[in-house]
């Protein structure tokens, strides 16, 4: 198997907002939302990012769709460094690249119909031998919704349906790779396996390769063959799905696995509790920068930070003492 | 003893399309001490029952049957200043967002001491108060933050400071209104296991909203299960979590891939969607949507008990066929 | 056909023409194009002929709105008055509007640099005192409506640039635009196919109220003398003439506010209309 997206020490600075003067008479201070971040996706595999809000999930996704800028590291698609391509190179790349985004309703164009909003990368890409009414007609039917969506608006339609547009539009112009940025954000259980499945179909159909994003450990588990835990800007542990839900190593990973509350009234969790809030970017902690907050923290963790071990099958992480 | 009986309380929606019937016949009993999870999908009707219960329903809504009891009184036949002064003493609520639920423009600690205005003590045991309850809910070195606004607080703190502004009135019942659902696992965690640990400091009973099965399992006593405006299912979490009757509850149950252990790469879904409650079928409200319809489900059917602690709506319990 | 794409334009002409008021507002905005257009055959009399004789005369049926201190008929001073109106209203609110939109779109999109020095242009605009900017303008340029339709296009923009700059900075962070630059959307087709119709309802509404305005604008900088001359009619003179004339006749103010008022009733209902018909989310659902 072959990578079709290679992340090497991906790196994404913001500058912080400071007052007139400051900005006038020093230089600016960045926080570092992704910092050096190395990954990879194999052809038709699902890789999901799991982290918590601050974690730099989603800017990760927004660099690898070209939404960012990366200050340091490479992004290489098909063994093309998009870090630093320009607009007009990136472009012919960008229907390669599809991307999936939060809000289902609101990453819709309110003024345009359904279909004008699925025929859009068309339009964009500069596609006109195309006949668009049978383009939007192919769509609507590969996500399971009826024609008569074609010329509704955005407001018109449910947060599921929305989705499926959503999906259609990604899937416009048969790209190789998808970003999904909380998927299932804002959908109902019984609509979200709906959802799902329709993805995962989708992928089986068109040999996708998908980069999910997500804080939802219930559907990781189903949908995602590796996966990478984000703490800070960077990612403690990596390995196959079944590998870390079954021996998580990263405290964090962990705690974040014994936190996801059992449907069952019954269940007794052994659950690692984390102390003290997030720290802020703006003032990363020495050493490991997990140890204000873990349970297990020594000395040796707030001055060193920790090298990244692997063990068997490609499971990586980085702590002392696991 | 009974804190709220809400009985056969119909509410109603006046819209363009005609009439909206959001909640019918809902009946249910809060007890002293306990913690009452309501589960639901979009559409079912849970912000019009907490709506109807603090009195603060939409203007076109109106409340066509039924009556709220809290402690021995109808609220819904008191004048506006009567039902003020009992919910205003008895009842407290924390909402979903955390981060819009403060006056941006007030310190917490004046925040904190406002909401006491009922109480005829001096501007420093007020003070007390607010700082022995930021205390209680987990805030560190409350003294010195009594000071600062909400927005130099996390989401996770601001939470927590919402829950002890509800608490510092001593209430009887407890609404909370998804609280967790903005915040990120571990927070979650950490939010259900103060409520739990302060409910039984304080002694009210929480009306504990969420869409999330594992937080109620975890959480509540009792739980509520609502589909399209009405109670389908009703008894102890225990009972409800290992031995749902009714289909929708089996079926929701079934949908969240938190208890499907083994990898799946099709999930199951609940087909269809929720009935147009303006234009109202007759017979079970699940019928279009249940796997095991039979014939008499035309007709409506009527909440049943199956055991002492449970009870459901659904013809087949009374076929004998469940 | 299902797939068959509704015209875009002709939805919006179907969704205006069931709006009551928007069929209101057309017609009193169609009857003041006509008028302005045919006052040359409307008008009974001379607007400018004095006829000293039957001054500051009642209505009556010869006079159906009185003469004025210099005998003129005051019904065909009105109707040629709209002229004036329209001359100056549309195409200081069509400079102007246009002028906003694009400094305002590209100071919301734009880089922050970029956006600050049209904000400084802008405010500096909006400081300039409307008379004493006008007075130097005629000093220059001498008065003519020309004159009139330059300065209140130059004062008016900081209104319109505003609006649009905070509108587009508003829309500009939206998930849909996000997803337009990840698909690779140039930023003219994100400005013109996204930004524009999401902004232009508010715009809409506004310049329809700022048509009266401009009207009392162009009257105020006429009776000083720096915008068209007498004895040229337009309401604002008559407004003018009206207001030291109060104690002999009502009918000169009735001739140059009645009309005033109508008009930016007809343009405010347009204004409105054109907005709900314009977005999908306000358009009444069949």
């Amino acid at each position: 198997m072959t990578a079709l997206l290679r992340v090497s020490n991906a790196v994404v600075r913001f500058p912080v907002p400071g007052g007139l003067m400051q900005n006038m008479l020093f230089r600016k201070n960045f926080i570092e939302a992704v910092s050096g971040v190395s990954f990879s996706i194999e052809e038709g595999q699902t890789y999901a990012i799991v982290g918590e809000s601050g974690s730099g999930k989603t800017t990760l996704a927004r660099a690898v769709a070209g939404l960012h800028h990366a200050d340091e590291g490479s992004i290489l698609y098909e063994d093309v460094d998009l870090v630093g391509l320009a607009e007009k190179q990136f472009k012919k790349y960008r229907r390669h690249i599809s991307m999936m985004f939060q809000d289902p309703v609101g990453c819709l164009s309110p003024r345009l119909t359904i279909r004008s909003i699925i025929t859009e990368p068309f339009k964009i890409q500069g596609i006109k031998n195309k006949d668009l009414d049978a383009e939007a007609k192919r769509l609507l039917e590969m996500v399971g919704l009826s024609l008569d969506f074609a010329s509704r608006y955005p407001h018109q339609i449910s947060g599921g349906q929305a989705r499926r547009v959503g999906v259609a539009r990604a899937l416009a112009l048969n790209p190789k790779l998808i970003i999904a940025d909380e998927p299932t954000a804002g959908l109902d259980v019984s609509i979200q396996g709906e959802l799902l499945n329709l993805l995962m179909s989708l992928q089986d159909k068109m040999g996708l390769s998908m980069m999910i994003i997500t804080h939802n450990l219930n559907i990781v588990k189903h949908i995602s063959d590796k996966m990478g835990i984000m703490y800070l800007g960077k990612i403690v542990e990596e390995g196959s799905t079944e590998d870390i839900f079954t021996n998580p190593k990263h405290p964090y990973t962990r705690a974040l696995l014994s936190a996801n509350p059992e449907p069952d009234p019954d269940a007794v969790i052994d659950r690692i509790r984390l102390v003290g809030e997030p720290p802020s970017l703006i003032q990363r902690p020495s050493g490991c920068e997990f140890h204000t907050r873990c349970p297990f923290a020594k000395d040796k963790c707030v001055t060193t930070a920790p090298q990244v071990t692997t063990s068997h099958a490609n499971h990586s992480y980085s702590c002392h003492y696991s | 003893m009974t804190i709220l009986d809400v009985r056969n309380l119909s509410v109603d929606y006046e819209t363009e399309q005609g009439t909206l019937r959001a909640l019918r016949d809902v009946s249910f009993t809060i007890e002293d001490n306990k913690i009452v999870g309501v589960v639901g999908e979009s559409g079912c009707g849970k912000s019009t029952l907490i709506s109807s219960i603090i009195n603060l329903l939409a203007n076109n809504a109106v409340l066509s049957s039924g009556e709220i009891i809290f402690q021995g009184k109808d609220i819904v036949r008191l004048s506006e200043d009567e039902m003020r002064d009992i919910l205003g003493v008895g009842v407290s609520i924390i909402f979903q967002d955390p981060m819009q639920t403060h006056n941006p423009v007030l310190t917490v600690g004046r925040q904190m001491m406002d909401i006491q205005y009922r109480d005829k003590t001096s501007k420093e045991k007020k003070k007390e108060a607010a700082i022995d309850m930021l205390r209680v809910v987990g805030i560190p070195d409350p003294e010195s933050r009594l000071s600062q606004y909400p927005h130099e607080f996390s989401g996770g703190m601001r939470q927590r400071i919402a829950i002890a502004m509800a608490l510092m009135v001593k209430p009887s019942l407890l609404i909370a209104d998804e609280p967790t659902t903005a915040l990120d696992a571990t927070l979650e965690v950490q939010i259900i296991e103060k409520l739990r640990e302060l409910q039984g400091k304080i002694n009210c009973s929480i009306l504990f909203i969420s869409h999330h099965l594992g937080v109620i399992a975890e959480l509540c006593d009792e739980v509520i299960v609502m589909y399209a405006g009405e109670i389908v299912e009703h008894g102890d979490v225990r009972d409800v979590f290992h031995n749902a009757r009714h289909p929708y509850t089996q079926a929701l149950f079934a949908c969240d891939p938190g208890r499907i252990k083994e990898k799946s790469k099709n999930l199951p879904t609940i087909k269809g969607s929720i009935p147009n409650l303006i234009d109202l079928p007759s017979g079970c409200i699940f019928k279009h949507r249940c796997t095991q319809r039979i014939s008499v489900c035309d007709t409506s059917p009527a909440m049943h008990r199956v055991s002492e602690k449970q009870q459901a709506k659904c013809h087949l319990l009374t076929q004998g066929k469940n | 056909m299902i797939m068959k794409q509704n015209n875009e334009l002709q939805l919006i002409i179907k969704h205006f023409f069931r709006n009551i008021l928007g069929v209101a507002g057309f017609l009193i905005v169609m009857l003041m194009v006509l008028s302005a257009i045919f006052a040359d055959f409307i008008v009974p009399y001379d607007p400018i002929a004095l006829n000293i004789k039957e001054r500051l005369q009642g209505p009556s049926f010869s006079h159906l709105l009185g003469t004025d201190q210099l005998g003129r008929d005051i019904f065909s001073r009105m109707v040629m008055g709209s002229r004036v109106a329209l001359q100056v209203a549309l195409p200081t609110v069509f400079g102007a509007v246009s002028i906003g939109f694009v400094l305002g779109m590209i100071a919301g999109f734009g880089p922050k640099w970029l956006d600050n020095a049209i904000i400084l242009l802008l405010d500096t605009l909006r400081s300039f005192p409307t008379v004493m900017f006008a007075l130097a303008v005629v000093a220059l340029v001498g008065p003519s409506l020309e004159t009139v339709i330059f300065i209140i296009i130059v004062t008016s923009i900081p209104t319109y640039g505003r609006v649009v700059r905070t509108q587009t900075l508003s829309i500009k962070s939206s998930e849909f635009i996000l997803a337009e630059k990840s698909m690779g959307s140039s930023t003219a087709r994100i400005l013109l196919v996204h930004i524009l119709p999401n902004i232009f309802g508010p715009i809409a509404v506004l310049s329809a109220m700022e048509i009266p305005t401009i009207i009392g604008l162009e009257a105020g900088l006429s009776f000083l003398g720096m915008g068209v001359r007498p004895p040229t009619p337009s309401w604002g003179s008559l407004l003018n003439e009206g207001y030291t004339l109060i104690r002999n006749t009502p009918w000169l103010l009735i001739a140059g506010g009645v009309p005033l008022i109508i008009t930016t009733l007809g343009f405010t209902f347009l204004g409105e209309t054109l907005r709900d018909a314009v977005d999908p989310k306000l358009r009444k659902r069949n």
